[in-house]
């Protein structure tokens, strides 16, 4: 398995650096360019949300890239992003509706929906310590 | 670092085409609501929004173009986007967003359907 972890400091577009080392990563996997780009849009999303939501003391997001695989042949790429900040509880998040969205004032939320449409697996692991988004996709 | 998107407008007859060039993040998507609602003010009811330049948006920057949607919506008028990348394509569906502003694969199809 090779690893590689980025610390980006909570400033805006900080995602764009972590999307750039995703595309490097899943590139040199052979991932297919519209695979890479969905996996670019869910890593964005991620670094957005622990960016607004996370309200860690050390303003830090922590991105770790996982190649995993058969030996010479690694087949896929796992990513995690971590902050530590205050966690929240992804069971009591409602699902956000086009209908219900239209309707009301404040129009973001979307974030882990889409990590979850883009993404073969997600994982949430939240708590005091802070959140940690595990995702992952096949090459 | 910044990532700044650039947009330029066409105006045409009884449609506007709105060409973005970068990314749609929260600013990006400000830009965007700056001339759609430029131009309605100046009577366009029908938009088109062409992203052939634009390879990567956020939640953020969308959820600005809801409120376009939601715009359009209230006043009756037809927004459309055209030339979106695979991912975005997917993400506007995830959405739910292809529901309330149809997408078109080109421009030269988006303009024929939008002004039927």
């Amino acid at each position: 398995m090779r690893e590689v972890t980025l610390a980006l400091p909570m400033i805006p577009e900080m995602e764009i650096e972590a999307s750039k080392t995703a595309t490097a990563i899943a590139e040199s996997i052979r991932m297919s360019p519209d695979r890479i780009d969905e996996v670019r849009m869910a890593v964005v999303e991620a670094c957005i949300n622990a960016l607004e939501h996370s309200h860690a003391s050390d303003r830090e997001v922590y991105v770790t890239f996982q190649v995993l695989g058969e030996g010479g042949d690694p087949d896929k790429l796992r990513i995690m992003v971590r902050d530590t900040g205050i966690g929240f509880s992804p069971d009591g998040l409602e699902e956000p509706t086009i209908e219900g969205k239209l309707k009301a004032v404040r129009k973001r939320g979307w974030g882990l929906k889409i990590i979850r449409g883009l993404m073969d697996e997600v994982e949430i692991l939240s708590g005091a310590d802070g959140t940690t988004v595990v995702m992952s996709k096949m090459r | 670092m910044t990532e700044s998107l650039n947009i330029t407008v066409d105006r045409r007859e009884g449609l506007a085409v709105i060409y973005t060039e970068g990314y749609i993040n929260n600013q990006g998507g400000e830009e965007i609501a700056k001339a759609a609602y430029k131009l309605l003010d100046e009577g366009y009811k029908t938009l088109l929004l062409n992203l052939a330049g634009t390879k990567i948006v956020n939640s953020i920057g969308i959820s600005i173009l809801i409120e376009i949607i939601e715009k359009m919506i209230e006043i009756d008028g037809k927004l459309g986007f055209c030339c979106l990348t695979p991912t975005i394509e997917k993400t506007f569906h995830i959405m739910g967003l292809a529901q309330y502003a149809p997408i078109y694969p080109d421009e030269a199809t988006a303009v024929a359907q939008m002004r039927s």
